[in-house]
């Protein structure tokens, strides 16, 4: 799949609390969680950020707790992927299991800024930002999660597996 | 080559004589956990797949700690699609207000979790068991609802760093200190991806609790599982509570590790984690002058009976500065009938300190302890991340229970020696 949108950047060490604040966790409903996405982090960006936008940050992105509402919130606020340095684990898990497009790239962060308009392929990994001559190309992804991308998701293919 | 403790658990689960680390395996799970905040989405998921009836009734545990008892009313309708499901899937497992306490402190009390035992949880803290040798990992909500219906869950065989701690512990130096101290070595991404292993004689002569509070803050550092290899205090800790079997694993000689990092701890001071990272750790010698609003002595990493025999120990006859509230929270009902039995409630009651029913509370700024604007607390909790206790502005110092309860008495961050 080809993405095209407009770059948030976030720094390193991201943690679930900053992506959706626990205050908030009385719910898991997509919309709610979305009006709240990151703004402990920046206060503007649940109200400005749109659909088809990229979020670009550093190290370790989605640290913290094990809570599906972080990527869940940072999907429905319309963020068509997260590109970071490197992801947390149980984040990285969660965004492959419910199916927010995740790509890990130490290259991105330093090579693009806030607002650069940036085209990614899921597919190929490829990264560019036409408007500076930025091509880069994303860590492929592990076999075992392309499968489970191609399945949909973890719950497609565990569906597959007890013939529900 | 020889394995790990965490590679020999992996591979037994997944039916293989051997794994390597990288490795992706499909295993089976001995227990599935989630909370009132995880388990909502999880059972939506399970039932949106058409599934009917969970794996196995006595392998599934659902407790509503972190905003209950309830908060609010989205709070109480969160616990409810919980609490239907545990009746209509007749679970064994579901502890209802009254029996619960924080999960991860509840369930090795239960005997919920033995060693050689691979757990997951929809909490990122399920790394907790690990001090029991078990392998135990936080996962989200999908996974859960995903082993729910299959009993298993896919893994990537982590790398494991090995922890050697020598020496012997100061006073008032506990668990919680040696991890914090750990975690400000090694960054909060400095074991992400990969088992701590955590050995040496000095944590030989730690409390199976003190463990759980180690195995506990592994993911701070960005860790898939902390783990012991169990011992003599491990299987007197488990055998009190179950009868059900289990094996010991322990890592071989020649078992490869990524790192092997040694620490005396002998010179190893209580630590203090400044805010708004965990790894921000300072002794609390060096900590100055932070003048405080709040203490908080709870959670999965240090409400338990130890922890509050140590604030004890410390507030005996003292009382809490003006203009600082203290709030003691026992981690289970079983903690909180002890800790009344030994006469601590009445220490902590004297010193103005107040007590809650168990519960996550303001560890992750849900309930019981919110910080305003500006407002700084110590607590004894595990993360001290922007807005975790509350307001953004707020500040979450973290430290071991003597450290919060001194410094609730002094009004500032402060050393149970300055008394
Ligand atoms: S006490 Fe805090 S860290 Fe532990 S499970 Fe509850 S919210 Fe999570």
């Amino acid at each position: 799949m080809e993405l095209k949108g407009k770059i948030w950047k976030f720094g390193d060490n991201v943690d679930t609390d900053a992506i959706i604040p626990a205050r908030y966790l009385n719910t898991s409903d997509p919309a709610e969680l979305a009006r709240h996405c990151m703004e402990d982090a920046d206060p503007a960006f649940p109200g400005t950020v749109k659909k088809g936008d990229i979020i670009v940050a550093g190290a370790n992105f989605g640290c913290g707790s094990s809570r599906e509402h972080a990527p869940i919130a940072i999907k429905a606020a319309g963020v068509a992927c997260v590109i970071a340095k490197s992801f947390a684990r149980i984040f990285y898990r969660n965004a492959f299991n419910m199916g927010l497009p995740i790509l890990e790239c130490p290259e991105a962060f330093d090579s693009v800024a806030e607002g650069d308009e940036v085209s990614v392929s899921l597919a190929s990994g490829e990264i560019s930002v036409p408007a500076k001559g930025v091509k880069l190309k994303a860590r492929p992804v592990p076999e075992f999660m392309q499968s489970l991308l191609n399945a949909g998701g973890l719950m497609s293919y565990v569906k597959k597996k007890a013939r529900l | 080559m020889g394995m790990t403790t965490v590679e020999k658990i992996l591979a037994s689960h997944a039916g293989l004589d051997r794994v390597i680390p990288g490795q992706l395996i499909e295993a089976r799970v001995d227990l599935v956990l989630a909370n009132d905040i995880t388990a909502p989405i999880a059972i939506k998921e399970f039932r949106e797949a058409g599934a009917r009836k969970v794996f196995d009734r006595e392998r599934i545990v659902l407790v509503p700690d972190h905003f209950a008892p309830n908060k609010d009313i989205a709070s109480a309708e969160q616990c409810r699609i919980m609490r239907e499901f545990a009746v209509e899937q007749s679970l064994k497992y579901y502890f209802e207000v009254g029996e619960m306490g924080i999960e991860h402190a509840l369930l090795p009390e239960q005997g919920l979790v033995l060693p050689g035992d691979i757990v997951i949880g929809a909490d990122s803290h399920t790394c907790t068991y690990g001090a029991l040798g078990a392998f135990a990992t936080g996962v989200g909500s999908t996974d859960v609802a995903a082993a729910m219906i299959t009993g298993e869950a896919w893994f990537k065989v982590p790398e494991t760093i090995r922890f050697v701690y020598k020496g012997t512990l100061q006073p008032w130096v506990s668990g919680k200190d040696l991890i914090l101290y750990t975690i400000g070595d090694i960054g909060v991404d400095g074991a992400r991806y990969k088992a701590m292993e955590f050995s040496g004689e000095a944590l030989a002569a730690l409390s199976v609790e003190s463990r759980l509070t180690m195995a506990n803050m592994a993911i701070e550092a960005g860790a898939k599982c902390g783990i012991f290899n169990p011992d003599a205090k491990t299987i007197q800790f488990v055998r009190e509570r179950t009868s059900r079997g289990y094996t010991v694993y322990e890592s071989d000689r020649d078992a490869h590790y990524a790192e092997v990092r040694e620490y005396d701890v002998s010179s190893v001071e209580p630590q203090v984690s400044f805010p708004h990272s965990p790894a921000n750790t300072r002794p609390v010698s060096a900590a100055g002058t932070i003048p405080i609003n709040q203490s908080v002595i709870g959670s999965c990493t240090n409400g338990r009976i130890e922890d509050l025999r140590s604030a004890a120990q410390v507030l005996k006859g003292r009382r809490v500065a003006s203009g600082v509230r203290l709030i003691i929270i026992p981690a289970t009902q079983a903690i909180y009938k002890q800790a009344l039995k030994e006469g601590l409630f009445e220490i902590f009651l004297d010193a103005h300190a107040v007590i809650s029913t168990p519960t996550c509370g303001p560890c992750l700024g849900g309930h019981m302890g919110i910080l305003a604007k500006g407002e700084t607390a110590i607590a004894t909790t595990n993360r001290n991340f922007v807005g975790r206790m509350g307001h953004p502005e707020s500040r979450v110092f973290l430290s071991n229970p003597a450290v919060a309860a001194a410094s609730a008495v002094l009004g500032r961050i402060a050393s149970p020696e300055e008394l």
